[in-house]
């Protein structure tokens, strides 16, 4: 056989003759293509599955209700007022998680300090907590010493600083895990190049990093608007659902379909459909991409 | 003149330990070394980005170990030139001296000279992050020199130019050599930016710097 003629002539010059090679053993069969279009076929059906689901849960909203509906939910009083508490605490919310989220996702990203990786997993807990369990948490929480110490001076339960609570317990975590990912993302060397030219800490933080993250700060501000505006367990828990006193959008949501009506639910959800969509499109144009992705 | 006395200070796994050395004023002095063996650690560490286990830093007789890299007066010019991309090249230029609450003409006026000296003023307008890496390099030095320095660290400011780019930094690193009068530690893993620009080359191997005869 030839090719034991060659492996024999191979053996008796090669330094490492001891070595059996591929060519000694036998050839593999030809490589045989196969079409990509099964698993591209695959991806696509899965893929369409939960997208057509999305689409579908917007369509029947759509369908079930008419603009006779949608006016009338709007001319209601205690919606209303539902409408207007959703702008004020969502907005407040956003205000003050972006005053936490900001320095904490600043340590967090730039500074090593003992204890850091608790703290980390600390600032996810509101995420993965069932938002009853965080509404529960703050009532408990404000039946303590110190919580009816400060009760006495600001009502926090049953009352509309206690919504905004309830709103900032969660929608917070979310604006910081992406503002920690925005300034991971960003070098720190321009902010030692800035120390090096005259700042200080704080200098270089206001004057470089902040700036740098502007699209991370507007990504956090509408996840937390929207995370915002859709809590409902812990408000419900915290806070009650008390028309015209804490009645936010969810509320309603909750109050209409507990008496039957549910046209005026389905009407207030179209409102809370197109605010959501209106602050991801915001988010989606002007914001980080990825940071959204993530936290999401 | 920088001294560099028994310099020890550590990365992650790896270590620079007692290194000494010394640049005399006004001198353009280049480093030499293998990727990886700490050039730019040390580079840090001489202009108070990174905290020493061991040693001294003086500035012309000054010791500037405990000092924050603000009070140092180093100009740096990182490898990549971290231009501060939310500000245009004007604001980069002029950042040292607002930060020094210089008055506004005297700025205006800075800025004007260093955008001559290097050849960047038709950028001057233009945002910092859309720019090549020739220009971005040039606005770097430019950012780095405006508050006077006495000295200047470059870390690899020649290593991402094309070849004509790279002629015409060297071109204006001897330029800037000539105008501005300043001690100059250039680090670099390239014979060829020792041969053109310096006049007093190291070499830092096996985490000790040498003098290059």
């Amino acid at each position: 056989m030839s090719n034991g003629r060659y492996r024999g002539a191979w053996k008796t010059c090669s330094p490492f003759s001891s070595v059996t090679t591929s060519k000694d053993l036998p050839q593999p069969s030809p490589l045989k293509l196969r079409s990509d279009w099964p698993f591209f076929i695959g991806l696509s059906v899965l893929s369409a599955v939960y997208v057509l689901l999305i689409l579908a849960m917007l369509a029947a909203d759509l369908t079930f209700t008419t603009p006779h509906h949608l006016m009338a939910a709007l001319r209601s009083p205690d919606i209303q007022f539902s409408i207007r508490l959703s702008l004020l605490s969502c907005s407040l919310t956003t205000i003050l998680s972006l005053c936490v989220a900001v320095p904490i996702g600043y340590l967090m990203s730039r500074f090593p300090f003992p204890g850091k990786k608790l703290v980390d997993a600390i600032l996810d807990i509101p995420i993965v907590l069932p938002p009853l369990v965080i509404g529960l948490s703050l009532l408990i929480l404000f039946q303590t010493p110190p919580g009816k110490a400060i009760e006495r001076i600001l009502p926090f339960t049953y009352a509309v600083p206690g919504v905004v609570l309830a709103q900032f317990a969660v929608a917070c975590a979310f604006a910081v895990r992406t503002m920690l990912v925005t300034f991971d993302q960003i070098s720190p060397r321009r902010e030692h190049v800035a120390l090096t030219l005259g700042c200080n800490r704080s200098g270089a933080f206001w004057r470089i990093a902040l700036p740098e993250a502007r699209r991370g700060l507007l990504t956090a501000a509408t996840l937390a608007w929207a995370r915002s505006l859709g809590e409902f367990g812990p408000i419900l828990i915290f806070s009650g659902a008390t028309r015209m006193r804490t009645e936010v959008l969810p509320t309603t949501v909750f109050l209409e379909l507990s008496v039957g009506n549910i046209e005026a639910a389905v009407a207030v959800s179209l409102l809370m459909i197109v605010a959501a969509l209106f602050v991801l499109t915001i988010a989606r144009t002007f914001g980080l991409r990825a940071p959204l992705e993530r936290v999401l | 003149m920088i001294a560099v006395e028994h310099l020890s200070v550590s990365q992650g796994a790896f270590a620079l330990r007692d290194v000494t050395f010394s640049v005399p004023t006004a001198t353009y002095a280049v480093l030499m070394g293998r990727t990886g063996t700490g050039k730019t650690t040390l580079l840090e560490a001489i202009a108070g980005l990174r905290p020493l286990h061991e040693g001294r830093v003086l500035l012309s007789g000054r010791d500037i170990t405990r000092e924050k890299p603000a009070g140092r007066g180093i100009g740096y010019v990182p490898q990549d030139g971290a231009l501060f991309g939310t500000m245009t090249v004007r604001d980069n230029l002029g950042f040292s001296l607002e930060v020094r609450h210089c008055p506004r003409n005297f700025i205006t006026a800075r800025v004007d000279e260093l955008s001559e000296l290097l050849g960047i003023r038709p950028l001057l307008g233009r945002l910092a992050q859309g720019l090549s890496g020739g220009e971005a390099q040039r606005v770097a030095l430019g950012r780095a020199l405006a508050f006077h320095p006495s000295v200047l660290l470059l870390d690899e400011p020649l290593s991402a130019l094309d070849e004509e780019t790279r002629t015409e930094m060297v071109a204006l690193l001897k330029s800037v050599r000539e105008h501005a009068r300043v001690t100059v530690l250039h680090v670099s893993h390239r014979i060829s930016d020792a041969e053109r620009l310096a006049d007093l080359v190291f070499v830092l191997r096996d985490g000790a710097v040498q003098v290059q005869p």
